[in-house]
Parts: structure tokens; sequence; C-alpha cells
């Protein structure tokens, strides 16, 4: 069976322009949510506060939850279902939190227990993260980020040139920067699990874009009368079954995960699912036409004639 | 030759399979003999999966400092009474500085004197001159300042993992991070805020005598006088039915603390059947109880604890057995808690919550369950696609990705890794991208076979040009997992853990696996069409 035919040619390079005013025309968006919302939408890992995770025997309604939780000066916290709808299953969250001994969660816990009676709701999670704490991790997961991407940069100018380095940064940037746009659009919530997320998107990209990379360079051995544009474009192509075929079977299990794993990782899943998705575009539409454009711009030695 | 080789190719992999199956079998299988469940563990599950707490404090170092000046003025104020020297106000003032005041002259060569000889590590920090007087400030050297936080750190770990062990959690991690943090892991936790109070409560017991010379009324009103300090206790009011704050008017001085004790057990009253503590003190701290009791029958000694009264009884008579009681309104657990913690001793700086994360067992198992059928469900869709797609290398690559999720579990339980939710995640992930390696080759043979290659041609060109391209693939998401792994805290550390272990296991099983059994249809079956 064959998704891609032998022989296919699609002109990616041809439409190199077209995809690039789509991909900026995303970012802008992107970056303009971003700017909207303030910024990312930071959990309580990046901005401090508590979470508190209950679920319970009998239907209950937010109102309900809100108002016990009046009882305790509590009210003005966010109140969200979690998970599917029957399972009465609820997240409490407050920009507050407590170094003392006996926390805000505490508190939520006391709340509830004044208005619901005991064994009706069982609290499953509970999350406090101080200030310092919050701002260490979000310290932490920019310097995370910034590190991947220079130990790949390192690593793929030593293994091929800078231009392709470039190339790869630019798609990966792409990427992160999209689907960071996508959480901002949907008011999704970043925590440390998306940073991992972000991460993996990174990794998965160059993966794709590496491929490509491989097969330009190996092309350019061996095909040596042929432009660069000709060479890039039927390098995409030789290696565009081997992307598509890999992202089918890598989002099937991101499906699985998504549809299955639970709420807990959902948004997990749910960055992936994006990022795979886009890193798979990127490194078609992206990262090997950005060697093209910087060979055009800047050409190296070899090719100067 | 050949046919050696794939003998020796098919060995290893087989060693590497029995030894994964060695390591993995325990985490699966109950029925073993002990020998083997003995010396191999079972997978290490992470708080998320098995239900738990996880906190880090932090340790108020600058508090421990500041108690011990407090302590060393107390000490100079003593030495400079017993050498005759005259000194006024003589005080501790903000963190590390001790001031006071001498008259000039001759007076300041003996206190220098005094300083080397019994405070070796004050320094004189300024020294100034106003209407002969000479005004001094100590401080306390650096070195020896960042020797008190330190041991204040390491004290707090001893006394939480006492704590701890009295309490009785099976394997609690308490591990000290950067300067003055503690990281704390206590698997299984059922009940959160208690652990936490046993955790974090200072546990200072202190012993202080009720200052009856002043009114109790009018040091509300003006403040307490020199010498005395006001002091809350916390009393069980029955006819109300809610705990109320009554103040005591306490000497400032205190004569024994919990760091005479030697026992502290909890006890139920004959009459009244409610819980009580009941200390021993060591010998010193016996002979200190028996002679503050004798000096002062007839007055009120309050015991105070972390700041609170807890009682405040009348001493009828000399007490020389060595021991005593705090009463209070407990109940059974908080008086089992506070026994535990006044054995184990105070900490010896406050802490405060900088991270607490729970996950009670409902929703780690429900995790557990969740996580298992996405693997499952994964797989299975995996390898229906590649067995469609490949036909009979698709079998070849589904047997390597059997294998290597054989791999990667039995990984976890060499290494003793911990598996957490996201790495899971990071399992179903690898498989997914596992299959890629598999891919590459895949496609590299089918457009070997299109240039009109042979079959043995077509796999040993496709293997040797797909590897290249798989290695640098895969060395860039290492590259990823391994900062991941670096930063994570917890969870995220599972998922890099996971998706590592899963990198590499892939290239072992979907190069190095998938090439032996290729060689043998080759070199063995003698085929020449490959079922692709």
């Amino acid at each position: 069976m064959e998704i891609i035919k032998a022989g296919t040619n699609f002109n990616v390079v041809g439409r190199m322009k077209f995809a690039a005013m789509a991909s900026l025309a995303v970012i802008v968006i992107s970056i303009l949510s971003l700017l909207f919302h303030g910024g990312p939408n930071l959990g309580i890992d990046f901005a401090g506060g508590t979470l508190v995770q209950i679920q319970f025997k009998d239907t209950t309604k937010v109102n309900e939850i809100r108002n016990a939780l009046k009882t305790n000066n509590l009210g003005n916290s966010v109140i969200q279902q979690f998970g599917y709808e029957g399972d009465n299953e609820f997240l409490v969250k407050t920009e507050k939190s407590s170094s003392e001994l006996k926390g805000i969660s505490a508190n939520i816990e006391e709340a509830l227990a004044s208005q619901f009676a005991e064994g009706t709701f069982d609290i499953r999670r509970t999350e406090v993260v101080g200030p310092k704490v919050g701002k260490d991790l979000r310290q932490k997961g920019i310097l995370a980020i910034l590190y991947a991407i220079v130990g790949i940069l390192i690593y793929i100018t030593w293994r091929f040139k800078f231009r392709y380095a470039i190339g790869a940064i630019i798609a990966l940037m792409h990427d992160v920067i999209i689907t960071v746009g996508i959480f901002s659009l949907l008011n999704k919530e970043f925590s440390l699990p998306i940073i991992a997320a972000l991460l993996t998107i990174i990794g998965y990209s160059l993966n794709d874009t590496i491929v490509v990379y491989d097969r330009i360079r190996e092309n350019i051995r061996e095909i040596k009368r042929r432009t660069l544009g000709d060479i890039v474009n039927s390098s995409i192509n030789q290696t565009l079954s081997r992307t598509v075929l890999t992202s089918v079977t890598t989002l099937l299990v991101v499906c699985a995960l998504f549809f299955l794993g639970g709420a807990v990782i959902h948004d997990f899943a749910f960055a992936l699912l994006v990022g795979i998705a886009i890193g798979t575009y990127s490194s078609v539409f992206i990262a090997s036409p950005t060697v093209l454009v910087w060979e055009t711009l800047w050409p190296s030695k070899k090719n100067r004639k | 030759m050949f046919d050696k080789n794939i003998k020796m190719r098919a060995g290893i992999a087989l060693v590497v399979v029995m030894i994964a199956l060695l390591f993995l079998i325990p985490s699966i299988s109950q029925k073993l003999p002990s020998f083997w469940t003995n010396n191999v563990d079972k997978i290490h599950l992470g708080l998320d999966l098995q239900g738990g707490m996880h906190l880090v404090l932090e340790v108020e170092t600058e508090k421990a400092l500041e108690s011990a000046m407090e302590r060393l003025s107390n000490d100079l104020k003593d030495v400079l009474m017993d050498k005759k020297i005259k000194f006024r106000r003589l005080d501790h003032i903000d963190g590390n500085l001790i001031s006071l005041e001498l008259p000039s002259g001759e007076m300041s060569d003996r206190f220098s004197m005094v300083l080397d000889d019994y405070f070796p590590n004050l320094d004189i920090d300024s020294t100034e001159t106003v209407e002969e007087k000479e005004r001094i400030v100590l401080k306390m050297s650096a070195k020896d300042a960042e020797y008190i936080r330190k041991f204040a750190l390491e004290q707090s770990l001893e006394t939480i993992r006492n704590r701890v062990d009295q309490f009785g959690v099976t394997e609690p991690e308490i591990v000290p991070q950067a300067n003055d943090r503690i990281l704390i892991q206590l698997p299984g936790v059922k009940d959160p805020q208690r652990a936490i109070n046993l955790i974090g409560k200072t546990a200072l017991l202190e012993f202080k005598l009720v200052d009856e010379e002043h009114s109790l009324d009018e040091a509300l009103r003006t403040g307490a006088p020199p010498g005395s300090i006001i002091v809350y206790g916390s009393k069980y009011d029955q006819e109300r039915g809610k705990k109320i704050k009554t103040p005591y008017l306490l000497k400032k001085k205190t004569l024994l603390t919990g760091e005479s004790l030697e026992n502290a057990q909890v006890k139920i009253s004959d009459r009244m059947g409610e819980a009580y503590v009941a200390i021993d003190f060591d010998s010193q701290g016996a002979r200190d109880f028996d002679r503050i009791t004798a000096q002062n029958v007839k007055k009120r000694l309050a015991i105070v604890l972390d700041g609170i009264v807890h009682s405040a009884p009348v001493i009828q008579e000399r007490i020389s057995g060595g021991s005593a009681q705090i009463t209070g309104t407990f109940t059974m657990d908080e008086a089992r808690d506070l026994a535990i913690v006044l054995r184990a001793g105070a900490l010896p700086a406050p802490v405060k919550i900088l991270e607490q994360r729970t996950v009670g067992p409902s929703l780690g198992q429900d995790s557990i369950d969740k996580g298992i059928l996405s693997i499952i469900v994964g797989s299975i869709l995996v390898l229906l696609f590649m067995l469609f797609y490949y036909k009979l290398s698709g079998f070849i690559a589904n047997t390597a990705l059997i294998l290597n999720i054989i791999l990667i579990m039995s990984a976890l339980a060499a290494f003793r890794a911990t598996l957490t939710l996201p790495g899971i995640a990071g399992i179903v992930l690898t498989i997914g991208m596992a299959v890629d390696a598999n891919v590459l080759i895949f496609e590299r043979i089918r457009e070997e076979l299109r240039l009109g290659k042979s079959a043995r041609a077509a796999i040993s060109g496709g293997y040797s040009k797909a590897f290249i391209t798989i290695v640098d693939a895969n060395i860039t998401t290492l590259i990823a997992a391994l900062v991941l792994f670096q930063f994570g805290t917890g969870p995220v550390k599972g998922f890099a853990v996971t998706l590592s272990i899963g990198i590499l296991c892939s290239m072992f099983t979907a190069i190095f696996v998938t090439r032996i059994i290729y060689d043998y249809f080759i070199w063995h079956r003698k085929i020449s069409l490959v079922s692709i």
C-alpha cells in the first residue's frame, strides 16, 4: 500500500511564498492573541496559587460549590468542571497560596466539609505552589527551551551546516509560537507538562526536518548538475511518504492519549496533537525552503561560481 | 561468514531479551520464587500514580541565626557581668548584629580580651565614640553565620526524617535542595494536612514562669513590663463549642526547653479519659526541673509549645522524678503526633511551605488504568497500521515494537527509574515514534527495489542509507529529552526518562533486531521477494 505514490513531485519550493505568508499570518494571530490576553495564561505551576480537584458522588452545581467556599472567603475562586459531564469532578483554583502549615487547600476542604456531608465528596488532588517556586519554574521553563534550542543548533551545525541549523531553528520556533498561540486563543492554561510537550514538539519537528536535510545532503553529493532549489524540492518529495507515515503513526497514539488518557493529561495530549501536526507541516514547508532562502541571500563559497 | 555473524547477532538479541524479562517479570507477576522478587525491584511508581504527597519546604535559616545571636547576647551579658566589665544597653539588634555601649578608656582592652577568649566567632563590626562612651557593634563572622545556616538545614533534615520515620510512611524521600530547601516525598499519605502539621511544626517546647507580680489586664492595655511577655493559650470552651484564646503574662526567661527531653508518650488520664502527653527529662533536665520546681512552689509554671501556652498549672510541690505532663484538649491523633514531634526534637528554625502537591490514591489508580488503556489502544492502532501498510515487513517492525515496549519497561525497573503519568505518555509517544526508524528503512528499501535491485541488495542498501538519518534524527530528540531531564521536577522528569529510554531502545530494536530477521530470510530461506 502507498499513500504517497512513488515518483510524486509536488512543487513545494514553488509554493514557498504562499506557505510563508500563511505561516506568517498564523504567527501574527498567535502573537496578537498573546498580547490581547496579556501573555500566556499561566497555571499555578508558574503563577503560584492553589488548586484542588474534587469528585462528588452526586450531581453538583458550580454554584453550590461557590456557596460553600464563601463561608471561608474563597468565593472568588475559579471553579471549573473537570473531565466529562457525568464525572461530577471539579477544579477549584485560586491565585492565593499560603506558606503557613494550614494552607489555602485546607481552608477549601474545610469550607466543603461545612456544606457537603462527609463521604459525598473526595479530594483527589491538591496542588499548592508558592510565588517563589512559580517564579523559579517560569525561569527554568524558559531556560530549558533555550538550552534545547542551543544544543540542537550546535548539533546540526556540526552535522550539517549553519544554514541548515538556522532553517531548523526557524521551523521549530514557528511550531512553538503557533502551539503557544493556539493555547492562548483557546485560553488553555500553561503548566509544567505543557513545557514538556513543547520540548517534545521541538524534538519531533527536528526529527522530521533532519530526515529531509539528510536527503538534501545526500542528493547534493550525488547530483551535481542541478540547482539547489531542484534538489531541495525532490528531497522533500522523496521523503514525503515517510514524513506522512510517521506523522500518522504518531498522531494515532497521541489521539489515543487525548481521548483515553484522562483529564489530567488532556491538555498535554492536545499540545502534542497540535504541535505534531504543525511540526510536520513546518519540516516540509518552512525548514528546507529557509535553507534555500539563506543560500540565495548569502551564497556559500562552493556554490558561488 | 554471514551465517556465523547472524547467529552471534541473534544470540546478542536473545540475551538482551532474557535480561529484560528478568527485570520486568517481577513487576507483572506476584507468584515468583523469593530469590527473584527479592533481588529485582518492581517498577517504581511516581506519586501521581500511587498517590501521595510532594512537599518542598524552606527552612528559615535566618531565624536560626537570629536565635543563635539571641543566645550569644545573653551569654555575653553573663560573661561581662562575671568579669565585672561595665556595659550598657547590650542588645541583639536585627539579624546577626549585637550592639552595646562601654564607658571609653581602659575597659575596651579587657573587653576585646573577653571577646577573643570567649567569643571567637564575634567580630567588631564598628566602633564609635559618642560623649565619652564607646558604641560597639558586634557581628558574627560570615564563616560562622554560614555554618549556622548550614547546620540548621542539616538538623532540620535529620529531625524531619526522624518524625517521618516514627509516623510510619513507607519509602519516604527526604532530601535537601538548594541552600535552604527540603524536598519531601511521602507515598500513600492519606491525611495530608496531618502529615504537614507533623513535619512542619517547629515543636519548640519551653517552660516559663507566669508573671504574677504584675497585672495581666494592665499589661494588655499598656504592654508587658520589661522582662515579661504576653503569650496566648487556646482553650476549648465547652459551652460555645469552639476554641478560644486566653492571654497569659509570662516571664521572658525560659527555664527549660524540649532539648532536655528524653521521651514523650501518649497516655490516657484515668479520670477524664482524655489523652495527654507524658514527658520524661534526661538526667540533666530532671535535675534542672527538680531545682526549678523546688524554688517555685505555689507559683504557676507555663508549658509553651511554639509560642502557645498549653497549660499553666500551679507547682504544688517539688517534683524530683524527672517527668511532667502536657495536657490540653487533644484528640488521640493530635496527642500521638505531639509525642512524635517532641521525641524527634524541635526544628532549629521554622519552615515555610513553598510547594505542596497531593494526589489521592483513587486518582492515581485512575491514571494508571487510563494510561495502560492508552498504551494498549495506541499500540494496537500502530501495529494494525504497520501490518496493513507494509504487510510482512510490517510484521517484522511490529515484532521490534513489542520488543521495544518490553525493553522500556524493564529498563525502568532495572535503573530504578520512576514511572509517572507523563512518563506513560512518553511511552505512548515513543510507540508512535519508534516505528519511524522502520518507516525510514522500509521506504528506502522500496526505493531500492523500484530501481530494480535484488531483494538482498535492496535490504542492505535500505539499512545502510537510512542508518545515518535515524541516528541524526534521534539524537536531536534525545537532546530535547536530556534538557527536559535536567529541568524537570517529578512527573516531567518521568516523561524525559521514558522518552530517552524509548529512543535508545527503539534504535536497538528497529535497526538491529529487524535486520537479523531480514538476514535470516535472505541467507537461510533464500527468499528473493520482499513483502513490503
